[in-house]
């Protein structure tokens, strides 16, 4: 019986057949060199050092942010250190009115889509004032259930597809995150309605300490896309081009008609999981640690870029004052704003508040004005 | 006017706010051609279109996150869950993600969205399509709660369901689907979420109940009528919130109390109202105020369901352990 159906068709065959096809797709190696002139996406001069100068901007503000934390002045932080490219190369391919939803480690994007930074580092410290997004900025705050944002991310790009609107929708996930449920149900819709949503897994190889093999049997991640019959694509996320030009063709996929993709970006932190008191060397040794620093965005990117001479030691340096100046500044805000209360929270739960609310609304009134 | 089942009632509803509001949207599984397994969505595909009402795959949290996400668009996404036993497989979108959009954006977002969704026992179903988790809902802040009783309730309240600007679950007893009928108008009218309903007034003793449980306690009512107990009966209607003025003012005028759900005893919309009950009007009490409920176990098999399920009987056994108190 087992003979007669691999004579027809051989299950794992086919199997190995299609993971062996998901080959990551690279433009620029790790040496700043162009080894896919093809795809190269040919970005202008003013939007290539825009880029590098969004990735070198937002490695300080990953580093003084984790100095903020240590501090006790900021709460909450996932650092971000090593997924610039995966992150803002993606990001660079949006257009302003396309939706972001992201997951906790992704405030770098909604910063560069909009945010202001002092907001953002209200949301770390867990003031309901940085969720609140200016008006027309279509960003979700940073979801905290792992895959939520997939299932919502669908429906978001339900909602664009219906209103006719040429825009997408797209969310963050993680290695861990491809696991859940909502990961599966959020491809799938949004496949099933050939919805116009972006899907990037940022495989940085560990799910806190779980590392990526234990996730899942499956070679590639990207691979996942194939069963919700979306089309995906296994990227070099430590590569702003290669990461850029996926980013820039599902999205112009989705805007053609042609429903969502699955992107997953091959790509590292260097930091801990989050501020929290996680400790990566329980679970990573150095040589891991040293093999990704070695495939560094930045440090690829800033060869590349000086090699056309488009970057030098004082621009970087401008690019790092500039981002101290305005991290200060926003520290400065984000202190400035009043102390949240709540009466504040009581305020925000419904449009009308039911009775039993009103009542506690007097009460905390009362407390606060004490 | 027409006669109405509560199905009926529900369809002609979501027909008319289909028809006032172009942002309403209908979706779910099996809501499109075949109109919903118990036909509550029955012709609406065909006359609104496949871009207002439309199927689903099989999924009830990727249900839950088109909600979410259709919502955040500026539509007002009536969902339905197939089940409401079902409703585990989307608790995350629901309790995690719905009910705390306002909150979370701090007023900015809000998800006005109606889950409609069967539930309820008494008519042999497979596990996991008749127990009540109502409570489980209702300890979810951000959301409001609603179950109607009666056709002409339903319409009413569905529509202010679908009209208020925050989530709402919507559920409907399954047993009251076709069982009962009435004068239902055909134009659009609203019945305000958060309101209780005197179905029926009485000076010795309240019974608080919705659902099934409305129709069980007003059979017990006319019973202990004819043993000359006047009695009250009060349809919640909206669980969460719960109308604490007509609970009060009702306990004060009857200074006993009772109240009745089909769910199991444990925790509970009951033991919310007897807590209600208690904090504000002991001093009117004469008698403690007894629950009559499901025992705490999971929902049962079929075969033990009519006994497992509260019944006028019961009602009236408890009843009378109150007013001979």
């Amino acid at each position: 019986m087992g003979e007669n159906i691999a004579k027809n068709f051989d299950p794992k065959q086919t199997l190995n057949e299609i993971e062996d096809k998901f080959q990551m797709f690279q433009i620029l190696n790790e040496e700043g060199v162009i080894v896919n002139e093809e795809a190269n996406p040919n970005l202008s001069d003013e939007e290539l050092v825009e880029l590098m100068s969004r990735m070198v901007y937002t490695r300080i503000l990953d580093q003084r942010s984790i100095s903020l934390n240590r501090q006790g002045r900021l709460g909450f932080y996932a650092p971000t250190a090593g997924q610039e490219a995966s992150q803002l190369a993606s990001h660079y391919a949006l257009e302003k009115e396309d939706w972001i939803l992201p997951g906790y480690r992704d405030v770098p994007q909604i910063v560069w889509h909009g945010l202001p930074l002092w907001k953002a580092f209200l949301f770390s410290r867990g003031h309901f004032v940085g969720n609140q997004m200016p008006e027309g900025l279509n960003v979700l705050p940073p979801q905290i259930i792992i895959g939520a944002q997939y299932v919502q991310a669908a429906g978001v790009a339900l909602g664009l597809k219906k209103r006719g609107a040429k825009n997408v929708a797209i969310t963050y996930t993680g290695d861990g995150g491809s696991s859940q449920g909502d990961f599966y149900e959020g491809i799938n819709f949004a496949g099933a309605f050939k919805a116009p949503a972006i899907f990037i897994v940022q495989n940085n190889q560990f799910a806190i300490s779980t590392p990526r093999e234990v996730q899942t049997s499956a070679k590639t991640i990207a691979q996942k896309g194939i069963a919700a019959g979306i089309p995906s694509v296994l990227v070099d996320g430590m590569d702003p081009l290669a990461v850029y030009v996926a980013t820039k063709d599902a999205r112009d996929r989705a805007i053609n008609g042609e429903g969502p993709s699955l992107i997953e970006t091959m790509c590292y932190r260097y930091g801990p999981h989050t501020m929290s008191g996680d400790d990566p060397t329980r679970y990573r040794t150095s040589d891991i640690d040293n093999e990704w620093a070695a495939k560094d965005p930045i440090v690829r990117f800033r060869k590349y870029l000086e090699g056309k001479g488009l970057w030098s030691e004082q621009k970087e340096t401008e690019v790092i004052e500039l981002a101290k100046e305005e991290i200060k500044a926003a520290i400065k805000q984000a202190d400035e704003t009043p102390k949240q209360k709540v009466t504040d929270l009581i305020s925000n739960m419904y449009e009308e508040l039911p009775r039993n609310l009103e009542e506690q609304f007097k009460i905390y009134v009362e407390k606060e004005s004490r | 006017m027409a006669q109405m089942t509560m199905i009926q009632a529900i369809t002609d509803a979501l027909r008319c706010e289909l028809k006032d509001d172009e942002n309403v949207l209908i979706f779910g599984e099996d809501v499109g051609v075949n109109g919903g397994v118990f036909r509550a969505t029955e012709g609406l595909q065909k006359e609104f279109g496949v871009e207002r009402v439309f199927d689903t795959p099989l999924a009830e949290s990727g249900i839950g996150g088109l909600a979410i996400g259709l919502s955040l668009t500026g539509y007002r996404p009536v969902p339905e869950i197939q089940f409401f036993g079902f409703v585990f497989e989307v608790m995350d979108s629901i309790s995690g993600q719905l009910a705390r959009y306002r909150y979370r954006t701090g007023n900015t977002f809000n998800m006005p969205v109606t889950i409609r969704s069967p539930f309820g026992g008494g008519v042999h179903t497979p596990e996991m399509h008749s127990d009540s988790l109502e409570g489980l809902m209702a300890q979810q802040p951000g959301l409001k709660v609603v179950i109607p009783s009666t056709p002409y309730d339903a319409k009413g309240l569905l529509i202010s369901s679908i009209r208020d600007n925050d989530p709402v679950i919507f559920l409907e007893h399954l047993k009251l689907y076709r069982s009962v009928r009435e004068e239902v108008p055909e134009e659009s009218y609203t019945i305000p979420l958060g309101k209780a309903d005197v179905k029926r007034e009485g000076t010795d003793l309240s019974i608080f109940a919705y659902g099934l449980m409305v129709h069980e306690s007003l059979k017990a009512a006319e019973e202990l009528e004819k043993e000359g107990y006047s009695v009250e009966v009060v349809d919640l209607r909206t669980v969460q919130p719960l109308d604490i003025e007509t609970i009060i003012a009702s306990v004060e005028k009857t200074n006993r109390a009772i109240v009745v759900q089909e769910a199991q005893k444990q925790a509970g919309i009951a033991a919310n109202v007897v807590a209600e009950i208690t904090e504000r009007a002991i001093l009117s009490l004469e008698a403690p105020v007894l629950r009559v409920a499901a025992p705490d176990t999971i929902y049962p098999f079929p075969q033990a369901e009519n006994i497992w399920l509260p019944n006028y009987k019961d009602i009236l056994e408890t009843a009378k352990k109150v007013l001979t108190f």
